[in-house]
């Protein structure tokens, strides 16, 4: 179920870390989350999106760029996608995707 | 047809515009196959992309004296060269022979919309923008200053209402228009940090791309720089010195990222995002303050509560079901009764001859047993159009993606897997709502797997004969074999075939449309037509081909020992005994590969051809006397496993549109069916049953 993700919280040892450090920038700060720990209802901010490749373009492309407005609508049943409201529009992915971004809260 | 071949002919008519080659671009759910429709209507027609299985969809338009070439090309979220669709879209695009892309744009989602926007004009391609949907974004309290819009864009702007027809024929002209006069068009492309813009500046000077070059090289430089793989090739070819280009772009990538604390990927996209924000500031003006809760929101309430939304996805499937199988089958019985009169007449009428064997024994059980599916299909296709474009297909991709995603698919498989259980034809072409090339294939792959309605006559023949009160228990396992042998094979197919390209799952949860009827009109109308003419005349042809082996040499009895398929079956015999199968088992299998139905008459001729007796047995009782409750349940097995009929591989090679793939899937479903039927009869034997 996994196997794409980098972290769910980027942890030392873990891609989403490297990924952090090699950018010179510190991933971990105090609040922040990964979009698939909001409950449903909750909004937040997109602070980084942890992953290259195919998806973190395809996330960056349906606009979830850092400092973007997010909000959780609700979750699938059974752990399944999670619906997200972003740029006025309501986007679907899985779990083990929204793992990848981290937000804040909305300031 | 090759975009370059395309690209000549178009350039020589370039001069007098006579025939001008329309791409239309957009997102998904942007309202572009309605307006492709709606310019189109009945003159398109649709084929594959050479090589691959996405959809090519062109028409024409005789308006202002020109005659438009429409394609219309795959929905893509951007000019990114990640799935086929947008490779396809992008080759198309910057192959030079289109002459004006149009854009069909979301108005009623405007910004992540104009994200493809803003790469189209990057592009420098000559663009016209359909702003689409306006109404939609006027009900939504949102007024969008278009003259503005074309004045920022540097590009011609429209407004379209695709489903009502308004605004269209204004796009071709305002097309027409920019082909006459192509300096009216001065696309302005999105700034960039001005450390990269300096960057960009130097890149373009020191690599100097041939004067002949196609392509902007500023485009070039900027994928490159986001990571973009192709974009970096062609760049490579172009520049003077293409090993020096992708150094030089390498380093240039890792000096912006030091820089900048950030992906490259992730800059571009926020200044292009940027962009937007700043557009939609000058451009967008809110009436009345933003609705809180849509229609979509209030349906969504509902139709995806945490308790109500599988149970309502299941009803409505339930529901598509009986339409499909009950309706349709009411049709279907009566297509079926003028088949068997048709049949009973020539009987009475044709003398005895190979041509009246040929029509009786070969075509009219073959094709005539296709044709019958025809409703099926026809209301099948209709509820699956309405389902997708109403936007309720997303939904119930969203309900179901956890189970599929266990068994290595997608949530989008749930309905072709469901729909195998009446029919595996249909159901392989309802795959065309799954995006990814990998998960359509990974579905088509497991879907004969699920138990269709053609070989139900087996189990109960064989559970009524073998199995007496627990017939439905028998039954009910071999369906579940059948699924249980899915879920792994999904999950080893996507292992060794599709491993390092685990699919996603981001897609646009679109807002709920009401379908046109034309949208669905034409749905229907092309599936049909693909089911007559495709897998109608592969039906034929393998009905002739068993016919033929069936009588063969010319005089014995059909399908006797002495036949072609006699000698083939007995030709098969030591392969099938392991099994526990003898020479007409596998002369039925054979021959049921033209179709499931049949493996049920070809052992009823075969076992009950009174070899030696003078009386003729029933089917039950020449399989009560032939087989033991253990071969049965190996023969029911392996029908259920092997090889899917002839119109199943016929729709496998359409939908894929290779045969490696299809004979791929053909060899795997052999294979797992004989090392099945060997398992069950060999450890049944071993363990002392039947």
């Amino acid at each position: 179920m996994r196997q794409d993700s980098s972290s769910d919280i980027p942890a030392p040892g873990d891609r989403g870390w490297r990924h952090g450090l090699r950018r010179g920038r510190q991933p971990w700060r105090p609040g922040l989350r990964s979009l698939s720990d909001l409950e449903p209802g909750e909004s937040a901010v997109v602070a980084d999106v942890c992953c290259r490749g195919r998806l973190g373009e395809r996330l960056l492309e349906m606009g979830l760029t850092p400092g973007t407005q997010v909000e959780v609508v609700r979750h699938a049943p059974f752990g399944g996608p999670i619906e997200v409201r972003v740029r006025g529009y309501l986007l679907l992915l899985r779990r083990c995707e929204a793992e990848n971004i981290l937000v804040e809260s909305a300031a | 047809m090759n975009p370059q071949r395309e690209t000549k002919a178009i350039n020589e008519l370039g001069k007098t515009p006579q025939e001008l080659l329309i791409a239309l671009a957009g997102n998904p759910n942007s309202g572009k196959t309605t307006f492709f429709n709606q310019l189109t209507g009945a003159h398109q027609h649709v084929g594959n992309w050479p090589g691959v299985t996405v959809e090519r969809k062109e028409g024409t338009v005789d308006i202002l004296g020109v005659r438009f070439r429409i394609v219309d090309l795959p929905g893509i979220y951007s000019l990114s060269a990640y799935s086929q669709e947008e490779m396809i879209a992008r080759d198309f695009l910057i192959s030079g022979g289109v002459d004006v892309v149009v854009n069909v744009v979301d108005a009623a989602n405007l910004e992540r919309n104009l994200y493809l926007t803003m790469q189209l004009l990057e592009l420098g391609v000559p663009l016209v923008i359909a702003l689409n949907m306006i109404d939609e974004a006027e009900k939504r309290g949102q007024h969008i200053d278009t003259a503005k819009m074309s004045r920022l864009l540097g590009v011609p702007v429209v407004p379209t209402q695709a489903r009502a027809g308004i605004g269209t024929d204004r796009v071709l002209a305002e097309a027409l228009e920019l082909v006459r006069q192509p300096r009216k068009s001065r696309p302005h492309a999105t700034r960039y940090h001005p450390t990269i813009e300096a960057e960009i500046t130097r890149l373009e000077k020191t690599l100097r791309t041939a004067a002949d070059c196609p392509l902007p090289s500023r485009w070039l430089i900027v994928k490159s720089l986001e990571g973009d793989e192709d974009a970096l090739n062609r760049l490579a070819v172009w520049a003077e010195d293409g090993e020096a280009a992708r150094a030089s772009i390498e380093s240039t990538r890792r000096h912006l990222e030091t820089h900048l604390g950030e992906s490259l990927e992730t800059v571009i996209a926020d200044s292009r995002y940027g962009f937007i924000e700043g557009l939609l500031r000058e451009v967008v003006r809110f009436k009345k303050a933003r609705e809180a809760i849509t229609i979509t929101d209030r349906i969504d309430a509902v139709v995806l509560h945490p308790w109500l939304g599988i149970p309502i996805f299941l009803a409505l499937v339930l529901l598509t079901f009986e339409l499909t199988f009950g309706l349709g089958g009411l049709v279907s019985g009566a297509i079926e009764e003028a088949v068997s009169t048709l049949a009973a007449h020539l009987r009475a009428v044709l003398p005895d001859t190979p041509l009246r064997s040929l029509l009786l024994e070969g075509v009219i059980p073959g094709v005539g047993g296709v044709v019958v599916f025809l409703p099926n299909i026809c209301i099948l296709f209709a509820a699956i159009s309405f389902l997708e474009s109403s936007g309720y297909m997303a939904r119930a991709a969203f309900l179901m993606d956890r189970l599929m995603h266990a068994m290595g698919l997608h949530g989008k498989s749930f309905i072709p897997m469901l729909m195998g259980f009446g029919c595996n034809v249909p159901a392989i072409m309802a795959t065309r709502t799954l995006e990814s090339f990998e998960d359509r294939v990974l579905t088509i792959m497991v879907l004969p797997l699920m138990s269709c309605s053609a070989r139900l006559p087996i189990y109960i023949l064989f559970t009524g004969v073998f199995f007496g009160r627990r017939a439905a228990l028998v039954i009910f396992s071999l369906y579940a074999l059948g699924i249980i042998l899915a879920v792994l094979s999904g999950k080893l197919l996507r292992r060794v075939f599709f491993a390092e390209t685990s699919s996603a799952f981001v897609m646009e949860l679109p807002p709920y449309r009401l379908p046109t009827l034309k949208g669905t009109a034409l749905d229907v109308w092309e599936r049909a037509w693909i089911f007559l003419s495709k897998a109608g005349t592969v039906i034929l042809a393998a009905s002739v081909v068993v016919w033929a082996l069936g009588s063969l040499p010319w005089g014995v009895p059909f399908g006797s020992e002495q036949s072609l398929a006699g000698k083939l079956g007995k030709l098969l015999e030591p392969l099938v005994a392991p099994l526990g199968l003898d020479w007409r088992a596998a002369v039925a299998l054979l021959f049921g590969i033209a179709a499931k139905e049949i493996v049920v008459s070809t052992l009823g001729i075969l076992y009950s051809a009174p070899s030696h007796a003078a009386e003729r047995l029933s089917t039950a009782d020449a399989v009560a006397r032939s087989f033991t409750p253990l071969t049965a349940y190996a023969f029911m097995a392996v029908s259920l496993i092997y090889v899917p009929c002839a119109a199943t591989i016929a729709a496998i090679k359409r939908e894929t549109n290779s045969w490696k793939w299809t004979a791929f899937t053909v060899c795997y479903t052999v294979c797992l069916a004989y090392v099945v039927g060997l398992v069950i009869y060999q450890v049944g034997r071993v363990l002392g049953v039947g």
